[in-house]
């Protein structure tokens, strides 16, 4: 005789049940990728950038007589990156900072300083710029590109990457005074 | 000479304050109200702050981006361009709708693909609870015909009675 509990038994085709534990790992896999990049900090001394970035500057800006410039063709200089926004109070600390220290560098030929708008809006930016007379080339995070490749916290936060193209040294929040740019930038222009 | 200038100073002056109206009312509607503002900007999240669509966000950045909204608007840009111009600056996260490309598609396939899942699972396990009693009659014939089963029946309605 036949097992009736035999006969009753239905369970979920295999083919279905493949599918279900795949679709659930595929999500697992997706949230814990999301939660890594999530706890990800910034980018750290010792990290290599890579040289594709290209910043589109302002109109008023221009780096070698072009409208562009690209992380890549900045390689053998000291590159000094500031994220900043026009919204941002404690950005406007360090403003004159750090448009001194540039002044200071400039004429050495061996540092450039880029200052990157993050999240801004055109109008309000260029009254900032005006407002603390910035010579140094500005230009906006279109797509936030820039941000999501040093993986930002926020703004102000600064990376000082060395001639080798590798991040040398980040601050996170405004810079206090001229001459902590400056002490930054000396040991890295110092190093072989 | 004097007879003719009146009738034309009166018409000049006619077509100054008949036209004034008209250029005020047409500067006015150039400006876009708060709710034109605000219809692109709940479409719209803060990227700097957590899930904040635009049109709430209290922060002096997501004022200046509906101002933005504002000024583009009264230069005749469409919705669309708008929404454009946010993606290009500000990445594709601005949209509370993530554009149905690439990557995104999990969004939009996820949620229906689980709750079919999950409905075919469902009544595939409530058509299980069910089926017992459809194929186990071939056992309760067998066990009616049983005597003692039988009589143990016929007890109970005896006692029933």
């Amino acid at each position: 005789m036949e097992n009736p509990s035999e006969k009753v038994k239905q369970g979920v085709p295999l083919w279905a049940q493949v599918m279900i534990w795949t679709g659930l790992l595929g999500l697992l896999v997706i949230l814990g990728i999301g939660l890594v990049r999530a706890q990800q900090g910034t980018v750290q001394r010792g990290d290599r950038i890579p040289g594709d970035l290209m910043l589109t500057l302002y109109q008023e800006y221009e780096y070698n007589g072009q409208s562009q410039v690209s992380l890549g063709e900045l390689h053998g200089k000291v590159v000094l990156i500031n994220f900043w926004a026009s919204w941002c109070k404690p950005c406007e600390q360090e403003a004159a900072e750090l448009q001194q220290a540039w002044e200071y560098y400039q004429p050495t030929g061996e540092v450039v300083f880029l200052g990157v708008d993050y999240v801004d809006t055109e109008p309000d930016a260029r009254i900032y710029l005006k407002k603390f007379n910035i010579t140094y080339p500005n230009g906006p995070d279109l797509g936030t590109r820039f941000a999501q490749r040093f993986r930002i916290k926020g703004v102000p936060e600064t990376y000082i990457i060395d001639r080798r193209g590798v991040v040398q040294y980040v601050k996170v929040g405004p810079f206090r005074s001229v001459e902590e740019i400056q002490m930054v930038i000396d040991r890295i222009l110092a190093q072989p | 000479m004097r007879r003719g200038l009146f009738p034309i100073l009166l018409l000049t002056l006619l077509v100054i304050l008949l036209w004034s109206p008209i250029r005020s009312v047409s500067a006015q509607g150039g400006t876009p109200t708060d709710d034109e503002v605000n219809r692109i900007a709940r479409q719209l999240y803060c990227p700097v702050c957590e899930n904040t669509p635009l049109d709430v966000c209290p922060t002096e950045a997501c004022r200046q981006w509906r101002e933005l909204i504002r000024q583009m608007l009264a230069e005749g840009k469409s919705e669309a361009e708008i929404k454009q111009y946010f993606v290009e600056h500000y990445g594709a996260r601005v949209l509370s709708e993530p554009p149905r490309q690439g990557f995104n598609w999990i969004v939009y396939l996820a949620p229906p693909l689980l709750i079919l899942s999950g409905v075919i699972l469902l009544f595939r396990t409530l058509r299980g609870w069910v089926r017992p009693s459809d194929v186990d009659e071939e056992e309760i014939q067998e066990l009616s015909d049983d005597p003692l089963v039988r009589k143990l029946e016929e007890d109970l309605r005896k006692r029933g009675s």
